[in-house]
């Protein structure tokens, strides 16, 4: 049965994560993430659902229990903020190259270095430039409300083992820490062995049987062509996952002359703000991208012939602005605008800065 | 319907459990709610606040710039958040060991002693229900019955026996809030 709650995006997000029959969780306690974590651990999901919840000893340890964990075909998630997540990067490359399925969650605070506990966008190109070392990609989800904090832990792990990739989910702590209703869906039993294999193929390391070859979890090719056909496969991946599971939400758009391109927390703030113009009589409209990679580029492409502006609202110092313009090749005139060090920018900034570089 | 609410005071006078309750009651009644905290360091014996939104429709931002009310316990807040309400909306403010009471005439404001009435009724920790029971005489945006769900909901159930005291603290907190007018501090 579903079930309605008023909850913190972090503890919606544990709890989801066991209801979606999730068999581990690797974690370091750091603000603005650590209900996540107290969460877990309150609510005893050993005697719930026999999910394995353990503090590591750090954050690399935590993503390198992830890999072990995820090598043996269980569904495991690790989650940090910011700087927890830069120590992870190395285990998430290896994560990436050993075609593990995992999911990472960072809410975001403020950088660099240890920066804030407040919210922030500022690891925007950490998620989706890389990060770790290598040719990767992470898909990337981006939720920007409690419910979504729910819904995509299932989401990402339905995606982490149809491409056998790690999956991050980018919240920060505006989304992390605020309460919103959310409807919870209903417990799922965690996957036996067999199941898994059933569903995903025999390639985790479940015991070797009499009729199959050793199977061998490993980042490591020294042999160039077999490393390049890995990194081939990898392309190949990411190539099937901008065209079958992109996903945005558009925010009146049909008719809007000046568009704002906003993620999680400012997609909220950026919606009240084409509220707040659309009283005014300006035609604003709001694009979402819900996946940062893969990213909305032909939808901005497309947009781009319809609006005189397009600015990108980020809590940040102006991160995806790039690949904003490099989806609109120059159509149109982008902007950046966005606050940093831990505040959050109000629905009314946002505007005014709309008014500010397109229309006064 | 939408109700843009901030409740601003030190920690521990319930402003962030009193926004709690309010968004739990919204729940009740079938609304979207949001509850959004400042969770800075300023928690730790500062002032606290909480912006709850209540709304028919679809929550956009949960973070604001200005509200349809202003619940303000303390002068660190009233000096924060008076310009913050909109033309035409209310602040709500607990009058004692405030300086500078509020100077806006475009606003409709209101005292409510929660400090002393709490006292007298023997249980300070009502406190913030008695400053909710004058928020709801202002603005009865949630039903009472549903405000004692939302309680259920968000007090532990060791709690639940202080259920009728809280009730009767939101009874005297709508019968003792009181009007009050900018112009009488003027000179």
């Amino acid at each position: 049965m579903s079930e309605l709650k008023l909850m913190k995006g972090n503890e919606a997000l544990a709890e989801a994560a066991i209801r979606a029959g999730v068999d581990a969780y690797f974690g370091y306690p750091i603000t603005p993430q650590s209900e996540v974590i107290e969460y877990l651990m309150t609510e005893r999901p050993e005697e719930r659902t026999g999910m394995v919840v353990l503090q590591a000893e750090s954050e690399v340890a935590a993503i390198n229990m992830v890999y072990g964990a995820a090598s043996t075909g269980k569904k495991v998630m690790t989650s940090s903020s910011s700087p927890g997540i830069s120590l992870k990067l190395e285990g998430i490359s290896y994560l990436a190259g050993a075609e593990l399925p995992s999911v990472i969650v960072n809410v975001v605070r403020g950088g660099p270095g240890l920066g804030t506990i407040q919210p922030s966008q500022a690891d925007y190109f950490q998620s989706v430039k890389g990060g770790g070392h290598g040719d990767y990609k992470l898909y990337v989800l981006a939720p920007s409300s409690v419910q979504e904090m729910a819904d995509f832990v299932e989401d990402a792990f339905d995606i982490a083992f149809k491409y056998r990739a790690p999956v991050l989910i980018l919240s920060d702590g505006l989304i992390g820490q605020m309460m919103e209703k959310v409807n919870l869906k209903e417990q799922q039993v965690r996957l036996t062995d067999e199941e898994v294999i059933k569903l995903n193929g025999d390639w985790a390391t479940t015991g070797k049987t009499k009729n199959r070859e050793r199977n061998i979890i490993t980042s490591l090719d020294l042999q160039s062509e077999k490393m390049e056909a890995r990194v081939r496969r990898l392309m190949k991946k990411y190539e099937q996952m901008e065209q079958e599971d992109m996903r945005y939400e558009e925010f009146q758009t049909e008719d809007a002359e000046y568009l704002f391109v906003a993620y999680g927390s400012s997609a909220r703030i950026a919606q009240k703000a084409v509220q707040l113009a659309r009283a005014k009589g300006i035609k604003a409209g709001l694009l979402r991208p819900i996946t940062l990679f893969p990213y909305p580029k032909k939808v901005l492409f497309d947009l781009a012939d319809q609006v005189k502006g397009i600015l990108s609202v980020e809590l940040n110092a102006g991160q995806m602005v790039e690949d904003v313009r490099l989806s609109v090749e120059h159509k149109v005139p982008v902007e950046h605008f966005g606050r940093t060090g831990g505040i959050i920018h109000t629905p009314e900034e946002v505007l005014e800065a709309l008014e500010q570089k397109f229309i006064k | 319907m939408t109700e843009e609410i901030i409740i601003a005071g030190f920690g521990g006078q319930g402003v962030l459990s009193m926004g709690k309750i309010l968004a739990y009651s919204g729940i009740m009644q079938d609304q979207e709610v949001s509850w959004m905290p400042s969770y800075g360091p300023e928690m730790r014996g500062g002032t606290a606040n909480v912006t709850v939104i209540l709304s028919d429709d679809r929550i956009s931002s949960p973070y604001l710039k200005v509200f349809d009310t202003a619940i303000i316990l303390n002068q660190q807040s009233m000096d924060k958040f008076e310009e913050s309400v909109k033309p035409g909306g209310i602040l709500l403010y607990e009058p004692n060991g405030i300086s500078h009471h509020p100077k806006r005439t475009d606003i409709n404001i209101y005292q409510i002693e929660a400090n002393k009435l709490s006292t007298e009724m023997g249980n300070k920790k009502i406190f913030n229900m008695v400053v909710m029971g004058a928020f709801l005489k202002i603005k009865p945006i949630v039903e009472l019955e549903n405000v004692i769900e939302g309680l259920k909901k968000s007090l532990p159930e060791r709690y639940h026996d202080l259920i009728p005291l809280n009730k009767e603290a939101i009874t005297k907190g709508m019968e003792s809030v009181t009007p009050y007018m900018a112009e009488q501090v003027a000179n």
